[in-house]
């Protein structure tokens, strides 16, 4: 034997143990998964809630409230989109996605049986507020990602103090979920308050801005969870009225959105300052990112 | 395992080079080091990554011999300026690095990622593998090394896994070499990377030419580099040869002549992130994203789809750069749509936020980015203007 063939498979150490955790996950972060439409709610007229159900036969894809995922059409492309469903249900995994791009169309289009790839949850999702006071502000499409978050803490709400709502959009023929609103409503044990900027004739709700609402939101202890979604305008201008109240900044956290394409952190589209707004994010404490979000172009 | 390594008698126990980077242990081999000592790489199987010259410039390429080597030949760089020339000498490593580092190996510019079906019901998605042989990287400076264990820290060591890169790079095997020349843009030595060659090979180099004599000082540092260190002719190195070796790196530290500045980069850049000097940059950056294609540890990527007619779908991964218009879209839109936005993007990331994400600088001092700036912007001298431009007019 050559002496040379002594070389075969010789490996720098620096990086073999690394590897051969690495190699066990080679790629399942980023390989889709088989899903099928379940069902198709028109929301408004450029808005809709498909519900998945898996179609490898593989498990439900489990998600904290907040995380999203990245949805796959074939032949048009991929995009990122939170999760809207409840997450103590994930065999059926619910999108709510307003067509606005050539993915987002394309999704918009599916009907029950269609066939889709998706991947992920990917991302950090909502803080728990189990003990606490939960404020969710929500603007337009916003009112999607937190769902998730109030089926949760309505499914459980005794395990939280004062819980609210204020939910703005354009106008009344823009609202989400407008059943389950007046549903929500009718509890009694969450406060709903709901704006558009534009009413029509038979509007009888706050015509406005949602900032204002905030200061309908009741707290009962010192420490209130608020979490809001939406505009980045709108988050900064919510964010500064929930000070106002008095709630710290790192109580309170905000979605934000940038170019995720990998979701995993490693193609560096969404960088946002320090963060990798698809691993670090999309929830950041509000105070983590106030300074930058002040600051364009970024 | 004796088929692997085999039962050698190594004439000594191996030890290996100490972090302090005084040489502690090496051998002397002749100037035709590299006639057998690629060969032999070859046939063990390896792909060999070697300098050599491609169309005018001297850049990392699988080499099939030694006579592949620019062996003579040398380099003269400058901001927007690079010429490779033969000097008509036979030294093996007379030049500083060309515009190729070895991300272009380990993360190719194009990779599959994974294959997808249009089935009558469903999409079938399948993983693309992407064990090849494996690579001897040879020639390997200083800087490189710093840029590897950089990119290991990103994308070995982070949440998440690049399998590809790590798996290559996992089996690769490093010969380095310390610099005996300094490129006119090298600012290794004030990023601390440089130019003698800490950690990070199996083997390192040193070309000693003293008189007639033409002869290599050669460390390991890894158990594989041993191995094929014995498994080479040596004698071992004379205190002379020791010395003579490190007054090559040092002779090369004091000939560089570019520096970043001894500054915090890092307070510097995020409490001025909005100054004027952005503005002023943007005036000369052309967005070209060169910095961002040379630079040994940038690594952003996009992924695309490519569909055929026939139901079937292959998803790649390309390098992509923050120079881009279209890397920052948000809702069809780009976020950073001014040069001044992204070159601060490009220049915060790699020596601020870097050591936020990464725990150290994004940045190991080769200088590509200074040569290969068609309009020869220097990042050490932005940093030189910021530093004295902030302090005249705080922000």
């Amino acid at each position: 034997m050559p002496e040379s063939s002594y070389l075969i498979c010789t490996e720098s150490p620096d990086v073999t143990q690394a590897a051969a955790v690495a190699l066990a996950g080679l790629h399942e972060e980023m390989l889709p998964r088989p899903f099928r439409v379940r069902s198709k709610r028109m929301e408004t007229i450029d808005t809709v809630t498909l519900e998945f159900e898996a179609a490898d036969g593989g498990p439900p894809l489990s998600f904290q409230p907040g995380q999203f995922t990245m949805l796959y059409v074939f032949g048009v492309g991929e995009v990122p989109l939170s999760i809207s469903g409840d997450p103590e249900a994930p065999g059926v995994l619910a999108h709510t996605v307003r067509a606005v791009g050539a993915v987002t169309n394309a999704i918009c289009a599916l009907v029950p049986g269609d066939s889709i790839g998706i991947r992920g949850p990917y991302g950090t999702g909502w803080p728990h507020a189990q003990g606490k006071d939960l404020l969710i502000i929500a603007g337009g499409i916003g009112l999607a990602p937190v769902r998730p978050l109030i089926l949760n803490a309505l499914a459980h709400r005794d395990e939280y103090f004062c819980v609210g709502l204020a939910y703005g959009s354009r106008s009344p023929g823009e609202l989400l979920y407008t059943s389950e609103l007046e549903a929500w409503n009718a509890r009694g044990d969450i406060n709903v308050q709901v704006t558009v900027d534009h009413g029509n004739p038979t509007w009888r709700g706050d015509i406005g801005v949602v900032t204002p609402l905030v200061r309908r939101l009741r707290c009962e202890t010192d420490d209130t969870i608020a979490v809001i979604c939406g505009p980045e305008v709108m988050m900064r201008v919510v964010a500064r009225a929930l000070e106002d109240r008095g709630i710290a900044s790192n109580n309170i956290y905000v979605s934000l959105e940038r170019n995720m394409e990998c979701g995993i952190g490693l193609c560096g589209h969404c960088q946002f300052g320090k963060d990798f707004v698809c691993t670090d994010g999309p929830v950041f404490p509000y105070a983590d990112v106030a300074y930058r979000l002040g600051i364009g172009a970024q | 395992m004796g088929w692997l390594f085999g039962d050698r008698n190594t004439a000594e126990p191996h030890r290996y080079a100490q972090t302090n980077g005084d040489i502690v242990s090496a051998r002397v081999i002749q100037g035709d080091l590299f006639e057998s000592l690629i060969p032999m790489l070859i046939s063990s199987g390896y792909r060999v990554v070697a300098p050599t010259l491609d169309e005018g410039a001297i850049v990392y390429d699988v080499i099939d011999d030694a006579a592949d080597l620019p062996i003579g030949w040398t380099d003269e760089q400058g901001p927007a300026s690079y010429r490779s020339y033969d000097r008509g000498d036979d030294v093996y490593f007379g030049y500083s690095v060309g515009p190729r580092s070895l991300r272009a190996f380990l993360s190719p510019p194009h990779l599959t990622l994974l294959t997808i079906t249009r089935g009558d019901t469903d999409l079938a998605f399948a993983s693309d593998e992407h064990e090849g042989r494996a690579y001897a990287f040879v020639g390997v400076r200083a800087c490189d090394l710093a840029a590897l264990a950089i990119q290991d820290k990103v994308l070995v060591e982070s949440r998440f896994v690049d399998a590809a890169y790590t798996s290559a790079r996992s089996r690769s095997l490093v010969i380095a070499v310390n610099c005996s020349v300094a490129g006119a843009t090298c600012f290794c030595a004030s990023m601390g990377t440089g130019p003698r060659c800490s950690s990070g090979y199996d083997l390192v180099v040193t070309e000693l030419v003293r008189g007639d004599a033409h002869e290599f000082v050669v460390e390991s540092g890894t158990d594989a580099g041993a191995d094929i260190l014995g498994a080479l002719g040596s004698r071992e190195a004379s205190p002379s040869d020791i010395t003579d070796a490190a007054d090559v790196s040092l002779a090369t530290e004091r000939a560089i002549s570019t520096s970043m500045p001894d500054v915090d980069t890092y307070t510097l850049l995020t409490d001025n992130l909005e100054h004027s000097i952005w503005e002023d940059i943007a005036q000369r950056c052309l967005s070209c994203t060169n910095c961002t294609l040379v630079c040994p540890t940038c690594f952003c990527s996009t992924i695309s789809d490519f569909t055929d007619l026939a139901g079937k779908a292959t998803r790649t991964k390309s390098w992509d750069s923050c120079f881009s218009l279209d890397f920052s879209n948000l809702h069809g839109h780009p976020v950073r749509t001014s040069s001044s936005s992204r070159y601060r993007q490009w220049i915060t990331h790699k020596l601020a936020y870097w050591y936020d994400q990464f725990g150290s600088s994004g940045c190991v001092g080769c200088g590509r980015c200074i040569t290969w700036c068609p309009v020869g912007i220097d990042i050490t001298e932005e940093i030189q203007r910021l530093d004295s431009e902030a302090q005249e007019v705080p922000v």
